[in-house]
């Protein structure tokens, strides 16, 4: 038995999720929008045929989906979420090693199935989790991860395959790789690209058969691992343990441009309690706090301005009030009135750590030690709360309601929460 | 990914499931998109739910089913694991709409059919009209008013 990956993801998985609850999307084209809308994340194979691209802006394609009928969704993150997290279910139940790539991909050691019964058990596994969780998916099986993604891509390329392909027997996947595009292999960025293309290759089987050491120079070990594992020399092992954060950002454009000092504080206070609930969940603190904003590229002629501040806490913490006023105390320090009666118009703010570290093994401050014996429980317990009575239940006074907000992100064609919210189930009619 | 031993998971597991089981940031490659918009899942208990990843709840509205105990505003909980056999009650999408019926199969005809003494008999479709959904395992129905259904 050899070692053997396959790489399971879901196909036009933000739509395929809106279509598991909507009878009348089925065949018609139908596309995802990013947060605010801004441009298309997702797109079905009849909206790809429409010439519908990945990144379109909304404005620009507003029209043509009008014409043609495309139905155009905000995105819906909690279903997304929610439904990924049911597709993950059904993946453990056929590999006892699972690791969730991205929200629709996931990497599954299947080096116990015979070789023999692996592409059967990939079938069963993708009508399997189309019965239970409506959403159809492609999988690639390779001796590596990369080239477990390379077949992945052949799967959903090729008709014919039926939507799995096994590039185990390296017999099978030769006659592959010098058909397909080098541009195709995970890793291969733009930038890399150029360099191949350079040193004359065109193929997948082209990089496979390049010298490593002289790619190493070029494209740092990473180029070189992407060649071994092309050979089916495993250099990527599955990740079942994420590992350990090393920083966390929350960052944000506003639905609408900010002119107010007052906006501004709210919502950097809003983004810094969201940075407590993430730092809390894996027992992280952080001794700085970045925040920054800027007015937007978009708005040419406009006055232009961009900010960032580093604010210093006297010891790592996890606590969103501390982190508010670590925030409040960097717009404060940067905050400026505009001169003349042109004001500088922000589009969008965050808030950054880069030193997290385990708070339990942080050291405390000997000057200015903060609370944290009292703190503890009071997040604890507003934690509890919003995960008992919703998002947004308990929020700090300086960022504002959560239904007041005018500025924060816009879902306007968002579909029920189908899953998660028992006011928002679907209906069937009888 | 947090992996527990079947002997350390926390006592209450044993009776409450989260539908789905939660893949909070779980996400190795990068983080998800979807962290900041995870909210707990629907919970029913594992003897009513034995697969949460297919079992999914729908809102009843309409009174063709009476005859299978399912009223309107009733609640229905579908198992799509669930092969759906003579007799099962079924949400199904027909003419384009996720519709409530009963699954009769006579020889090797398949029909979805209204489950309500007060209307007429002729009043079903076959199958070939249809698509099954998923197969329903129960529903809920309410004794008192749903507004005061807060979490």
């Amino acid at each position: 038995m050899s070692r053997a990956i396959a790489l399971i993801d879901g196909n036009s998985f933000y739509c395929s999720c809106e279509r598991v609850f909507d009878p009348k999307l089925a065949r018609v084209p139908v596309i995802v929008l990013s947060n605010n809308d801004g441009c298309a994340i997702a797109r079905t194979a009849e909206a790809k045929a429409l010439g519908i691209k990945m990144g379109d802006p909304w404005f620009k394609i507003r029209q043509q989906c009008q014409r043609e009928g495309v139905r155009v969704f905000s995105s819906n993150y909690t279903l997304y979420g929610d439904m990924s997290a049911r597709t993950n279910a059904v993946y453990r139940d056929f590999s006892p090693a699972v690791e969730i790539y991205s929200i629709d991909e996931s990497f599954l050691d299947l080096s116990d199935v015979r070789d023999r019964d692996r592409v059967a058990l990939a079938r069963d596994l993708r009508s399997t989790v189309r019965a239970w969780t409506g959403i159809p998916t492609c999988v690639g099986i390779g001796p590596t991860k990369t080239l477990a993604k390379l077949a992945n891509h052949i799967a959903k390329t090729i008709p014919d395959l039926d939507g799995v392909c096994d590039l185990t027997d390296p017999v099978a996947y030769d006659h592959w790789l010098c058909r397909i595009s080098v541009a195709e292999v995970w890793g291969i960025g733009r930038a890399s690209l150029a360099k191949l293309i350079g040193l004359g290759v065109d193929t997948v089987a082209d990089l496979r058969d390049l010298d490593p050491r002289p790619v190493r120079k070029a494209m740092t070990v990473v180029g070189e691992r992407i060649i071994y594992e092309l050979r089916g020399l495993a250099c990527l092992p599955l990740e079942l343990m994420p590992a350990q954060r090393k920083g966390c950002a929350v960052t944000r454009s506003f639905s609408r441009r900010i002119t107010e000092r007052e906006t501004l504080e709210q919502a950097v206070a809003t983004h810094a309690t969201r940075l407590g609930e993430k730092l809390r969940r894996g027992g992280l603190g952080t001794t700085h706090v970045s925040i920054f904003y800027h007015t937007s590229e978009h708005d040419r002629g406009d006055p232009m301005r961009s900010i960032s501040t580093t604010v210093t806490l006297p010891e790592a913490t996890n606590d969103t009030l501390a982190l508010i006023k670590a925030a409040q105390a960097g717009v404060a320090r940067t905050w400026r009135e505009a001169p003349g009666d042109r004001p500088w118009r922000y589009s969008k703010a965050g808030v950054v750590t880069t030193d997290l570290k385990l708070l339990e093994d942080a050291p405390r401050a000997l000057i200015g030690q903060l609370d944290r014996e009292r703190s503890a429980p009071l997040m604890a317990a507003m934690d509890a709360c919003n995960a008992r009575f919703g998002r947004g239940s308990v929020v700090p006074a300086r960022a504002g309601p959560t239904e007041k907000r005018t500025w924060s992100t816009k879902f306007d064609m968002r579909s029920p929460r189908y899953t998660t919210q028992v006011t928002e189930l679907p209906t069937a009619h009888c | 990914m947090k992996l527990l031993q079947i002997a350390e998971l926390p006592p209450h597991s044993a009776s409450t499931v989260r539908i789905p089981i939660q893949g909070a940031a779980l996400c190795a490659g990068f983080p998800s998109p979807a962290d900041d918009f995870l909210e707990g899942s629907l919970e029913l208990p594992r003897w009513l739910a034995p697969n949460p990843p297919a079992t999914f709840a729908w809102n009843i509205s309409g009174d063709s089913m009476r005859g299978a105990g399912i009223f309107d505003r009733d609640l229905a909980v579908a198992d799509r694991s669930l092969k759906p056999g003579n007799g099962s009650v079924v949400v199904a999408i027909v003419d384009g709409t996720m519709s409530l019926k009963r699954l009769v199969i006579e020889g090797n005809v398949a029909r979805l059919a209204f489950d309500n003494p007060d209307l007429p008999a002729f009043a079903v479709e076959d199958l070939i009209e249809g698509e099954i959904w998923g197969v329903v395992r129960f529903s809920i129905r309410w004794h008192v008013a749903r507004a005061g259904l807060v979490r």
